[in-house]
């Protein structure tokens, strides 16, 4: 059945279904999303629907159970409640588990809400996308085709309360597009990957979408596997990311608390190199990841993670800030599906003075990386071994050159932050929220033939 | 009928009607997917319950085509209304087509779930009771062993397909996931352990499965690495144990035999069939009947029968995997091979089991047959670039085979190698056949269970991504 009820007063009115016993948060949410994509100038396929969800969590005496389901339905919300209440007598006390208090912390304020994606027409998204398409094809006669061409947009409205006095709301629409041109040359083929993600359409820059997914796949050609040594490597901003994005989850609080971060023990002490300042700012509206409150109801703040090298501080949700002594850093991540988790919302890191050009006129020997692969199994982020696929160019007498595949690159996360050499100034904004540079670091192992 | 078998999800005339709404633009061709999942898990963290989850989701997507361009719609409102309103959204997006009267709906919609024990029907204490006695066989192994982590999941998904060509069958899908993760603390920091184990069944896996021994393997796994020195950094023979390796077939090749890629062009194995692609000894089969294996279904998310389909035989090329519109449009058969993460995406080509079948060597043999070489016991998830066939994944316990020995330990490193090369350089294929780990394969955005197996064998040369010279 239709729920249209606003979002806060259905939270309240499953609030008052609390016994007195309990603490008992409830997180709710709704949206729509749309995904069109182009085929050989045509639309493809248009893929659209409307998603609800719930999570009840209610926590006695340091027991919490957990709910969630896909429907805002009443008679499932009733549901919901009970299996909550079920599932805590299963869970056995720790004095620290419950609900966020509030701290006093007042929220950025931003304004979030742009209605400009909810003016959308079904024309508007099938142009984006099949114009995407053709301005691939056209850019370069080595574009013989592009396997996806896709446009997405959605708006969702998100509330949260809880019996310790939280209420908090907030809705939003985003919007995106990626294309994936397939660059041929004799039998070889390559593809180029690249995408842009905004908070109101005109805000997406396709020019750039197209030139750097042209780029990708056609700087590809010709690639061949290099030789196996240790080189210096310089991380485009993307590949830096996923990188920095790897060491600051072994700096969440869950990660140390339960000695799973090979950082657990240095708080205060120099981890990386004196240029390196990393920061979680999710108060800054020029990041995607820019939002008002943490997903435990409590306001967003610019963290200090890593300051000039130094481990400043770990993230921290609730149940984490007080099993550490300290307090939540507002750092709850979490959608209605699942119990708030630690994590980071708008990574940014602090830039250096020098281009990109520049970095690779320092090295003389060396590679860039242009993409990674198999994050998910080369990277241990308890033990800090790092291994990943990589392909990219090789840096020769200061210039790119040649492009090579078919090669990984290993360290450790820990010698890796040591063996910064330098922050690019070439920050950006990526679609997924971080403001990040290129980065080169000495001493990597390449390994190939 | 078994007292098992249920009947449709939701009415058949209501399906009818709907499968009617959304032809009613013009589409030629319309599909109902109904879906009801319901899951609940179980942690185990630090040596205590530390939460207990359940998940409930229902709902149905609406999918109408014209030519090649398909409208879908996803609602959770299952009335008369909701899917109305949904068959409308999908039909604005395939317009234009002459009117088609739908077949009508053909079948019992009705689906049999094969559990002996419905996870549901066992208390909430009995799966505590399993995931304390997984961690206390873990912890039992050294003292090293410095935490331990189990999660215990189990989800039951009935689906209901029905389209215009009068299709309508029912699934009833129950999977039972029990993981365990252990850190191991040593003067050089610290390692991790892990084995799971998976299976498309009931409860009744815990009559008959070991899990201490389970939890004792992922203990030991995370002892044996504080001893390991760096992996190697260059190119090696590559000895990949029974079931730890079928992860690398369904990269190396796996993904890029889906017809969608292939048709895309971004496959490096279009318009190779009939080709030897492999050693003649490697015979690649994909199979969703397999078992209570982890990808087994049986019927895949458009309805269609599952089946065990050869991809590659003794070397040679035979087919693609296949789902409805690239079937269509290539005027072939089904493949049992279209499947979807849940009601609200859109279905896709995908494997299921995929494994390569038994040789004729004794394991033994192909390590003392390696003078030099890396032994990979265990590997962890990959990935790949189908466009160019390079394709990466973990090894999470490894050791060097020196002499025709295995020796010393290895850190986790990736492996890389070129999907199309490492077929034709599969040199040794053992004769001791065994189904790996349970895993989940993202596509385009979407998980769903697969299963993969291998016996040992030998690849003349990999690229292996560690540190030592």
């Amino acid at each position: 059945m239709k729920n249209t009820a606003e979002l806060p007063d259905l939270a309240q009115g499953l609030l008052t279904g609390a016994r007195e016993n309990e603490q008992f948060e409830v997180c709710l949410s709704r949206g729509r999303s749309t995904t069109v994509k182009a085929y050989l100038g045509q639309i493809e396929s248009v893929r659209s629907g409307a998603s609800q969800a719930v999570g009840v969590r209610i926590v006695v005496d340091g027991r919490q159970g957990f709910a969630t389901a896909g429907s805002l339905d009443p008679e499932v919300l009733k549901q919901v409640v009970e299996e909550a209440r079920e599932n805590l007598q299963f869970a056995e006390s720790d004095p620290d588990q419950g609900i966020a208090i509030p701290d006093g912390v007042v929220p950025p304020g931003l304004d979030l809400t742009d209605p400009a994606v909810l003016r959308l027409t079904a024309e508007d998204r099938a142009a984006v996308a099949i114009e995407l398409e053709r301005r691939c094809l056209s850019s370069d006669s080595r574009i013989t085709g592009v396997r996806s061409s896709a446009w997405s947009d959605g708006w969702g409205e998100f509330a949260l309360a809880s019996t310790s006095g939280i209420a908090v709301q907030s809705e939003g629409g985003s919007c995106s597009v990626g294309v994936q041109p397939l660059a041929m040359q004799g039998t070889e083929t390559q593809i180029g990957h690249a995408g842009d993600a905004a908070r109101r359409p005109d805000a997406l820059d396709l020019d750039r979408v197209v030139s750097e997914a042209v780029e990708d796949a056609t700087r590809m050609l010709g690639a061949t596997k290099p030789s196996s040594e240790k080189v210096t490597v310089v991380l485009e901003p993307s590949v830096a990311a996923a990188f920095l994005g790897t060491v600051v989850g072994a700096l969440t609080g869950e990660r140390v608390i339960k000695g799973r971060s090979p950082f657990a023990e240095r708080l205060g002490e120099q981890i990386a190199v004196a240029q390196l300042t990393l920061i979680d700012d999710p108060t800054n509206m020029e990041s995607l990841g820019a939002d008002n409150h943490d997903g435990e109801g409590l306001a967003a703040r610019r963290n200090v993670i890593v300051d000039s090298g130094v481990l400043s501080q770990f993230l921290h949700n609730s149940y984490t800030g007080r099993r550490a002594g300290t307090s939540s850093t507002g750092s709850a991540v979490r959608g209605p599906r699942s119990t708030p988790s630690v994590g980071i919302h708008a990574l940014t890191i602090a830039p250096g003075v020098n281009n990109r050009d520049e970095l690779f006129a320092k090295i003389k020997k060396g590679v860039f990386i242009r993409g990674v692969n198999g994050l998910h199994s080369g990277v241990n982020p308890v033990s800090g071994d790092f291994s990943v696929g990589a392909y990219g160019q090789r840096i020769q007498g200061g210039a790119l050159g040649e492009p090579f595949r078919e090669a990984t690159i290993a360290s450790t996360l820990q010698r890796m932050l040591l063996d910064i050499v330098e922050i690019g100034g070439d920050f950006e904004f990526l679609p997924n929220g971080t403001g990040m540079t290129s980065i080169a670091i000495a001493d990597v192992a390449l390994s190939g033939i | 009928m078994s007292e098992k078998m249920l009947g449709p999800l939701l009415d058949r005339d209501l399906i009818q009607e709907t499968i009617s709404t959304a032809m009613s633009k013009g589409g030629q061709w319309a599909e109902v997917f109904v879906e009801d999942r319901q899951s609940a898990s179980t942690e185990f963290d630090e040596g205590r319950v530390e939460s207990m989850v359940s998940s409930r989701d229902l709902g149905a997507g609406i999918r109408v085509t014209v030519g090649e361009a398909t409208g879908f719609a996803h609602t959770a409102d299952l009335s008369l209304e909701g899917l109305r309103e949904a068959a409308l959204a999908a039909a604005a997006a395939a317009q234009g087509g002459n009117q088609i009267e739908p077949v009508a709906l053909r079948g019992q919609g009705a689906s049999l779930n094969r559990a002996e024990i419905l996870p549901s029907t066992v208390s909430k204490a009995r799966k505590v009771e399993l995931t304390r006695q997984t961690d206390a066989a873990a912890r039992e192994v050294d003292g090293a062993i410095t935490q331990v982590s189990v999660r215990y999941s189990e989800g039951r998904r009935r689906i209901l397909v029905a389209n215009s060509d009068g299709v309508f069958n029912g699934d009833d899908q129950t999977r039972i996931l029990l993981s365990v993760n252990c850190v191991a603390s040593g003067d050089q920091g610290l390692q991790t352990g892990r084995e799971t184990v998976g299976y498309t069944v009931g409860f009744e896996l815990f009559d008959e499965y070991d899990v201490e021994a389970m939890a004792r393997r992922a203990a030991r796994r995370a002892i044996t690495k504080l001893e390991a020195r760096p992996a190697p950094s260059g190119q090696l023979p590559v000895v990949i144990q029974r079931g730890g390796g079928g992860v690398l077939f369904h990269e190396a090749c796996g993904h890029g035999l889906e017809a969608d890629l292939v048709d895309k062009g971004a496959s490096v194995f279009r318009d190779r069939i009939g080709e030897l692609v492999a050693s003649p000894t490697v015979t690649l089969v994909d199979d969703g009947t397999m078992g209570s294996e982890w990808g087994t279904i049986a019927i895949d998310d458009e309805g269609c029968l599952s089946q065990r389909n050869v991809l590659i035989e003794n070397g040679v090329l035979t087919d693609y995997m296949w789902d409805h519109s690239r079937s269509r449009s290539a005027r072939r058969e089904l493949s049992g091979n279209g499947r979807r993460q849940s009601y609200q995406h859109l279905p896709m080509v995908r494997m299921t089991n995929t494994f390569v079948m038994n040789g004729e060597i004794k394991p033994e043999d192909i390590v003392s047959d390696t003078e030099k070489g890396v032994y990979v016991a265990q590997l962890g998830g990959g990935q790949v670039n189908t466009a160019t066939g390079d394709f990466v994944f973990g090894m999470t316990e490894a050791y060097l085979i020196e002499d025709g020995r295995i020796t010393a330990p290895l850190r986790e490193s990736n492996l890389i190698g070129n999907g199309p090369d490492v077929l034709q350089n599969i040199e040794l294929l053992g004769n001791d056949f065994a189904m790996g780990s349970p895993g989940t394969c993202g596509k385009d955005g979407q998980g769903v269970p697969v299963g993969d197996g291998q016996p040992t064998l030998r690849v003349a040369s990999l690229t292996i991504g560690g540190t030592a010279s």
